[in-house]
C-alpha cells in the first residue's frame, strides 16, 4: 500500500467528472424544486415558492397515475421474468447440443439498444404490416390495435419487456445455479426426496442471494423504463402506458415549467431510493434472522 | 425416459425459445429488404429473394442527416469509451493500490451514480447544459463533447468497478518490483498494469462503447441538430417523418448491428457487467 497523495491525484479526474455530471444536477434540481420557474409565465424569472411545487404534486392526478402504472408494470414484468427466467436457467443447466450457440442467441436482446427493441416490436404490431395483428385477427378473431385499447397496449409493453429482459434473469440465475454445491442435492435424492421437495427445500434457499440481487436490479431497471415504451406506444393510448420516466420527459419537461418539473424529478428520485432502500433492508434482514 | 431422449427434448425447447428471440429481429430484417408494394398483406416469414431490395439501406446511408447521426454516434461512443477506460484505469489503480482515508465511501458514491433514474436528471442537466455550463455564446448543449462527458455518469462507474476487479487480480509485488527499480507511477502503469490488464481493458472498452451507442434519453434532450445520434435518428421515425417502415427498419438494423457483432467477444462478461459483479458469470 502506497502513500495517499498520488492515489487522490489518480482519483481526481473521475471525481471531478462525476461531480459535474452527477452531483451538480442533483443539487440544481434540489434548488429549483423550491422555486416557481416557468419560461412562459408572466414572470419568467425564478421566484421562491417554498414547498408549493411539492404540494401541487400530491394532487396531480396524471403524475399519481404514472406512478401507479410504473409500479404495476414493474410488478408484472418482475413476476413473469423471474418465473420464466428460473425455468430457462434450469433448462440451460441440462446437457444438450449447441448449448453455447443457444446461450448466445438468448443473450442477444440484452445488447440491443432499447430504442431498437421498441422499433422491432413496433414493426411486429403495426396494423396492416405486423404479423401479430394479422394472426390475432385471422386465427382468434381478436381486434388488436395498440392505439385503441389500453389493456392491449399495456400487455404489449409488458410482453416486450419480458422479451427484452428475461435473458438477464436467466443468465444471472444460471450463474447462481452453476455455483451451487451439488452434494446437498445428491444427498437429498439418496434420502428419497422428490424433485419438487429438492427445489423448494434445497435449491431455492441456496439461490436466495442471487435471486434477491437479480430482483433488485430488475426493479431498478423497470422503474426507469422509457425508450422502448416510447417507440412502441408513445405512452398511449391516452396516458395508459405513460410511465413515470416518459411522463417527466415528454409531458412535464417540454412545458418549461421548470420548478414543478424539478420537484417531480426529485420525488421520482426519492421514490426510487426509498424502494431501493426498503429492498436492501429486506435483503439484509433476511440474512441475519436466526433460523 | 432415456438420457439421450431428454437431451433432444431440451434441444428442441431451446430451438423454440431461440425462435421467439429471433423472429422479431428477422421480421425487422424482412421489412428492411422489402419493396414498398410488398409491405402490406398476408405476412410471410420467408425471405423472397427474387423481390429483395437494398434500396432502404441505400437511401438511409446516402442521406446526409443519417451520415451525420452515424458519425456522431461513432465519435461519441468511441471517445467516451476511451475516456472512461483511461480515467477508470487511473481511479481503479488508486483504489486497488493506495491507502486512502474514506476510499470505500468514494467507491460506493461512484457506483451510486449509475443507479439513479436518468429521467430525473434530464431537466437539471438540460438547464445546466444550456445555461450554467456555457461560455458566452458557446454551451455544452448540442455538442458531441457534452454527450461524451455526460455518458461518463453511466459508464465511468462501470469501467471503474470492472477495472478495479482486474487490477486487484494483478499481484502488487509486480509493481513494487518496478518501483524498486526506480520506475515512476506512470511507468508502472504503462509497463506493468496496462499490458497485464489488456484483455480486461478491451472488454471494458467494448461494453462501454455499446452502452454509449445504445443511449437515447440524454441524446434526445441534450442535442438538437449538430450532435444528434443514431438512436435519436431512429426515434424520429415514429414522430417526425411519419411512417416509412422500410427505412425505419433499415435504420434499426444498423443501430442494433454493433451489439450483435460484439456479442461473441464479450458474452461471458455480460452477466458480471450488468450486475456490477454482484453475480459472477
Amino acid at each position: 500500500m502506497r502513500s495517499s497523495t498520488t492515489g487522490w491525484l489518480l482519483l481526481l479526474p473521475t471525481i471531478v467528472i462525476l461531480v459535474f455530471t452527477g452531483v451538480m444536477p442533483f443539487i440544481y434540481v434540489l434548488l429549483t424544486s423550491f422555486f416557481d420557474w416557468n419560461l412562459f409565465a408572466v414572470n419568467p424569472e425564478p421566484q421562491w415558492a417554498a414547498a408549493n411545487n411539492f404540494r401541487r404534486l400530491v394532487h396531480d392526478a396524471e403524475f399519481l397515475k404514472s406512478i401507479w402504472l410504473t409500479l404495476k408494470f414493474t410488478l408484472y414484468v418482475l413476476v413473469s421474468q423471474v418465473a420464466i427466467g428460473f425455468a430457462l436457467a434450469r433448462l440451460m443447466m441440462r446437457d444438450f447440443p449447441f448449448k453455447k450457440f443457444f446461450r448466445a442467441v438468448h443473450t442477444l436482446p440484452l445488447m440491443i439498444a432499447p430504442i431498437a427493441v421498441g422499433a422491432t416490436w413496433r414493426l411486429m404490431t403495426v396494423p396492416g404490416l405486423g404479423p401479430i395483428p394479422y394472426y390475432l385477427k385471422n386465427w382468434f378473431g381478436i381486434d388488436y390495435r395498440l392505439s385503441m385499447f389500453p389493456d392491449q397496449a399495456f400487455a404489449s409493453v409488458v410482453l416486450m419487456d419480458i422479451w427484452h429482459w428475461t435473458p438477464f434473469v436467466t443468465l444471472t440465475l444460471l450463474a447462481g445455479l452453476s455455483n451451487l454445491p451439488q452434494e446437498p442435492v445428491e444427498q437429498a435424492r439418496i434420502d428419497g426426496a422428490n424433485e419438487v421437495q429438492i427445489f423448494w427445500d434445497i435449491i431455492l434457499p441456496a439461490m436466495k442471494p442471487v435471486l434477491l440481487t437479480t430482483i433488485f436490479i430488475r426493479i431498478m431497471d423497470a422503474l426507469r423504463v422509457v425508450d422502448e415504451v416510447w417507440m412502441l406506444t408513445q405512452g398511449g393510448p391516452g396516458a395508459e402506458t405513460r410511465f413515470i420516466g416518459l411522463h417527466i420527459w415528454k409531458i412535464v419537461f417540454p412545458k418549461t415549467d421548470y420548478g414543478y418539473g424539478s420537484a417531480m424529478s426529485l420525488l421520482t428520485l426519492y421514490l426510487t431510493i426509498v424502494i431501493c432502500w426498503l429492498l436492501y433492508v429486506a435483503m439484509t434482514a433476511r440474512k441475519e434472522r436466526p433460523l | 425416459m432415456t438420457r439421450a431422449g431428454s437431451k433432444w427434448i431440451t434441444f428442441a425447447l431451446w430451438v423454440l425459445f431461440s425462435l421467439m428471440t429471433l423472429v422479431p429481429i428477422w421480421w425487422m430484417f424482412l421489412v428492411s429488404v422489402k419493396q414498398r408494394a410488398d409491405l402490406f398483406g398476408k405476412p410471410s416469414f420467408l425471405l423472397n429473394i427474387g423481390r429483395m431490395t437494398w434500396d432502404n439501406y441505400a437511401i438511409v446511408i446516402t442521406n446526409p442527416a443519417f451520415q451525420k447521426y452515424m458519425l456522431n454516434s461513432l465519435i461519441v461512443s468511441t471517445a467516451n469509451a476511451a475516456l472512461v477506460c483511461a480515467l477508470g484505469l487511473l481511479a481503479a489503480y488508486a483504489m486497488s493500490r493506495y491507502r486512502m482515508k474514506g476510499k470505500d465511501n468514494i467507491f460506493f458514491w461512484v457506483l451510486t451514480n449509475r443507479m439513479a433514474p436518468p429521467a430525473a436528471f434530464l431537466l437539471p442537466l438540460y438547464l445546466l447544459f444550456t445555461g450554467v455550463f456555457s461560455v458566452g455564446e458557446w454551451s455544452l448543449f448540442d455538442t458531441r463533447i457534452g454527450l461524451i462527458l455526460l455518458y461518463c455518469v453511466l459508464n465511468l462507474p462501470f469501467a471503474f468497478w470492472l477495472l478495479q476487479g482486474i487490477i486487484d487480480g494483478i499481484p502488487a509485488e509486480l509493481d513494487e518490483a518496478a518501483y524498486v527499480d526506480g520506475a515512476s507511477t506512470w511507468q508502472v502503469l504503462r509497463t506493468v498494469i496496462i499490458p497485464l490488464a489488456g484483455p480486461g481493458i478491451a472488454v471494458t472498452g467494448i461494453l462501454t462503447w455499446v452502452f454509449a451507442w445504445n443511449e437515447y434519453l440524454f441524446a434526445s434532450t441534450l442535442t438538437s441538430v449538430n450532435a444528434r445520434t443514431i438512436t435519436t435518428g431512429l426515434a424520429e421515425f415514429v414522430t417526425v417523418t411519419g411512417t416509412n417502415w422500410g427505412q425505419m427498419a433499415a435504420v434499426a438494423m444498423l443501430t442494433l448491428l454493433p451489439a450483435a457483432l460484439v456479442l461473441a467477444l464479450v458474452q461471458k462478461h455480460i452477466v458480471a457487467g450488468l450486475t456490477f459483479g454482484a453475480v459472477k458469470g
